[in-house]
């Protein structure tokens, strides 16, 4: 067991930590969570970036990195992330724990504090960023955006999401659009720092081997900045219900050699109790989460299609992706295929075999959650914002309970909406 | 068997060599719930040619990846679906120059690592079976030919060296792969996945005895001596191209600078001149420089830049990579900065911080144990003991650094490779 301790820094302000002498870093996390929308997306997207260029005392990137530096590597890293309707926005740092630290030097307090002062105290005169910050900053947005088609899965899977939840939140991208990083001005910008510091729900955490006194001191003194007052809830994302129409269609052409095929589906529901949450996920590793589920046996190892075929189901939105890499010809005999194996899993044509692969699977990737100082956060931030708190263990020990009838069950319940296909020039 | 403690680091490793010549470490890690099993062998992309039983073999590029695919077939089917159907996470690689199969789980390590040690070492496809992966793998190189980092990478390593067999693609190309068949395959195997040319690493709560004693029990018995290879003949010391650039869909251009550097002598010494070689990089050009700094205001570089030292048996190179407007331009104010560092020197203050930042990521990265072991098993193959490096970067002096790069980053051996968005200038 990895006990988490909750305590409250101040309303809306919230500090979990997980302690344990097991990993050589201690990570400290802050992060705020604002609601998804295309009006602020970029403007959220753009702030820890440029937060991240300097403090009062750490001016310019030689003195930041100087600061780090010193505190023998430590990271901070500016993390936008998109769960459901809900952008969190802050940083993520990383330090040498204190037993792995030379001459029995401290790294906790200073590296707190340096990470409050990135958040509370940055650069500039107090009433605006420094205007440089924020131009090359907002070049570096840009490109950032323009970039994501670099990765032609990842890229597939927005256009995907974007076309299936054109007007839902859900479609906006999680660093926004090319055209609301272009009109960012830096008051906008400082006027929605300000507004963020003051009105959203702040999550704090940490994981390592100082005991929970300190971490908390060290904490309320960094963050002891934090305007007060009151703080919005934590933002919902909305759950649209299953298509009734026909299936929508979108491609696009590119320079590529191979295709990639996107199928959005929608639950019409959401999976936030623990229960709910097992059920999914063993649903998901059975059609499409490991080399022994149907998509991987049937598409990649039966018809040799593609090098991946998979599914990820976004618990809070309730919407399942499923993807793969195929050539252009074979487009339509994936998605035949992948459409048999859901079909298959509605019908309940599922051996125990697969069952008992795809349930071991997923709680093995629970149990390993515990190992990686990266995913236990992940894991914390996904409790946190769904208003949750069971651990790792006990989502572990629910999905060992789950039935094949439920399975099926969730099964029944995903509905075809959206394809995207990304196509070749030649095809 | 050996225990061997590292204080500073924290870390225990335990070694044994069994009588058929394979090398086993073993990392015991009681607080952790997972284990992590990793079984190599050292052949990879870049071993094409190699003697067996007294005849040069010429194989196609690409044949240790497609072996790497092949080796999970098994009698009972495919031990990708054996491992994961027994709880575990099961994967491989190919590298340039060593194949690793490996598995993570949390529960019933002895049965999966029974598997691993099984499937690996007994060979079992047939004509059939080789045919059917062509798809897939096909599919696997399309996917790296439209991903613009593997081209920028792929494009630095053949403008590099001139006949060092690193410059290969991995997986061969589309092309090569179609002349693999099963009885190669087969002399592969047989060539290097013999335990005197293998290693196996494992990191987890585990007793170390018994990983000894359950691979004396699967592997065959017999010590066969090492096969002669050719990794090609002595490169000259600059770079074979200076230039190239393709375009490919993105958005900003990609570029990888790559410096060649004569590798050291032997193994300690390699595994010296990369820690002081990603040193003297940071110093140069990391991102606590003057010059990054510089770079990034100019918005000539952006958060994606990266650069360090890289090695394969036989050779090595510095690399900076990243995203530029302008790559020609990042190449020049490099070089620049070397010579000037070459005469005035570097600042003390910032080599004695970066040293300690150094320090603190490699402490930092073996928090996996995946790291753990694939570190173990290359160094064990390049006779390098990596867990060394505390005291190595006691010993590292900042004139070492400035004489690195005063020695390396001559304009004769850097080449620069592009990839540049459809309808760009140039």
């Amino acid at each position: 067991m990895l006990p988490i301790t909750e305590r409250t820094i101040a309303p809306g302000v919230t500090l979990r930590a997980v302690q344990t002498g097991k990993f050589k870093t201690s990570t400290l996390a802050v992060t705020f969570l604002e609601p998804l929308r295309e009006e602020t997306a970029s403007l959220n997207a753009l702030l820890p970036k440029v937060l991240r260029r300097g403090t009062r005392t750490c001016p310019d990137m030689e003195s930041m990195s100087a600061a780090l530096d010193d505190l023998y590597g430590g990271s901070i890293e500016p993390v936008v992330r998109k769960k459901g309707e809900v952008q969190c926005v802050g940083f993520w740092a990383s330090f040498l724990d204190d037993a792995f630290v030379p001459q029995g030097t401290k790294l906790l307090e200073p590296a707190a504090a340096l990470l409050g002062q990135v958040v509370l105290d940055p650069a500039g005169d107090g009433k605006v960023f420094q205007p440089d910050y924020v131009e090359s900053e907002k070049a570096n947005l840009l490109d950032k955006i323009r970039g994501e088609i670099n990765d032609k899965l990842q890229y597939s899977l927005s256009r995907l999401r974007e076309s299936m939840c054109a007007g839902e939140a859900y479609g906006v991208g999680r660093l926004g659009s090319q055209e609301t990083a272009a009109a960012i001005t830096g008051q906008a910008l400082y006027a929605r720092y300000r507004d963020m510091l003051e009105t959203a729900p702040v999550y704090l955490y940490y994981c390592g081997s100082a005991p929970i006194h300190r971490v908390e001191a060290a904490f309320r003194s960094a963050f002891a900045g934090l305007p007060e007052g009151k703080r919005r809830p934590i933002p919902s994302t909305q759950v649209v219900k299953v298509p009734a129409g026909e299936v929508r269609r979108f491609s696009e052409v590119m320079d590529v050699t191979q295709g990639k095929l996107v199928l959005g589906f929608r639950a019409g529901q959401r999976y936030r109790t623990k229960e709910e949450v097992a059920r999914a996920v063993l649903f998901s590793s059975v059609y499409g989460g490991s080399t022994n589920s149907k998509l991987f046996l049937n598409v990649r190892e039966k018809l040799s299609l593609c090098y991946f075929a998979s599914a990820s189901l976004a618990m809070s939105k309730g919407v399942m992706l499923v993807y793969s890499g195929v050539e252009f010809a074979n487009f339509q005999r994936a998605e035949e295929e992948i459409l048999a194996q859901l079909q298959a899993c509605r019908e309940g044509d599922i051996t125990a075999q697969e069952l008992e692969a795809a349930r071991l699977s997923a709680v093995s990737t629970f149990c390993t959650t515990l190992d990686a100082q990266g995913r236990l956060e992940e894991y914390w931030l996904n409790r946190f914002f769904s208003g949750t708190d069971f651990t790792p263990e006990e989502l572990a020990e629910a999905i060992s309970q789950v039935t094949l009838e439920e399975v099926v069950e969730v099964a029944r319940g995903i509905r075809l909406d959206t394809i995207f296909t990304l196509c070749g020039k030649e095809a | 068997m050996v225990k061997h403690v590292y204080p500073r680091i924290g870390e225990t490793v335990f070694e044994e060599v069994l009588d058929n010549g394979l090398h086993v470490f073993v990392f015991p890690k009681p607080e952790f719930g997972k284990s992590f099993a990793f079984f190599a062998t050292r052949y990879g992309g870049m071993d094409t040619r190699f003697q067996l039983g007294g005849k040069w073999l010429d194989t196609p590029m690409g044949i240790a990846h497609y072996l790497e695919h092949k080796m999970f077939d098994t009698p009972e089917g495919n031990a990708l679906q054996t491992l994961s159907a027994a709880g575990a996470s099961p994967n491989a690689f190919t590298s340039t120059d060593i194949t690793g199969y490996h598995f993570e789980c949390t529960d019933r390590f002895w049965e999966n690592l029974r598997t691993l040690l099984t499937f690996v070492s007994v060979p079992y496809f047939t004509e059939e079976s080789v045919e059917k992966e062509q798809g897939i793998i096909a599919q696997e190189i399309r996917m790296y030919e439209d991903n613009p980092s593997w081209q920028v990478y792929h494009m630095l390593m053949e403008n590099l060296y001139v006949h060092n067999p690193v410059r290969n693609s991995v997986a061969g190309s589309v092309e090569s792969i179609r002349a693999i068949t099963a009885e190669t395959l087969y002399h592969c195997h047989e060539a290097f996945y013999t335990p005197s040319n293998m290693v196996l690493c494992v990191a987890g709560n585990v007793d170390p005895e018994a990983v000894c004693a359950m691979a004396r029990e699967i592997l065959p018995s017999p010590r066969k001596p090492a096969i002669p290879r050719d990794r090609g003949s002595d490169e000259p010391m600059e770079a074979g191209k200076d230039y190239s650039q393709r375009t490919m869909a993105v958005a900003t251009p990609l570029f990888q600078m790559g410096v060649k550097v004569k590798p050291g002598v032997d193994g300690p010494a390699q595994l010296r001149q990369r820690l002081l070689g990603d040193l003297a990089c940071e110093a140069l050009m990391g991102s606590s420089s003057p010059l990054y700094s510089r770079l990034y205001t100019q918005g000539l570089i952006n958060a994606s830049f990266y650069c360090g030292y890289s090695d394969d048996p036989g050779t090595a190179f510095l690399i900076a990579g990243g995203e530029s407007k302008d790559p020609a331009a990042v190449r020049d104010a490099i070089l620049a900065e070397a010579e000037r560092v070459g005469k005035d020197g570097l600042d003390d203050g910032l080599f004695q911080r970066l040293k300690k930042s150094a320090y603190g990521a490699y402490v930092r990265s073996l928090n996996s144990f995946e790291n753990l072991c694939v570190q173990q098993a290359r160094s064990y193959f390049a006779e390098q003991d990596p867990w060394t490096f505390p005291e190595i970067f006691d010993t590292m002096t900042r004139q070492g650094a400035e004489d690195f790069l005063r020695t390396w980053l001559r304009p004769e051996q850097v080449t620069l490779s592009v990839i540049r968005p459809e309808g760009g200038d140039q």
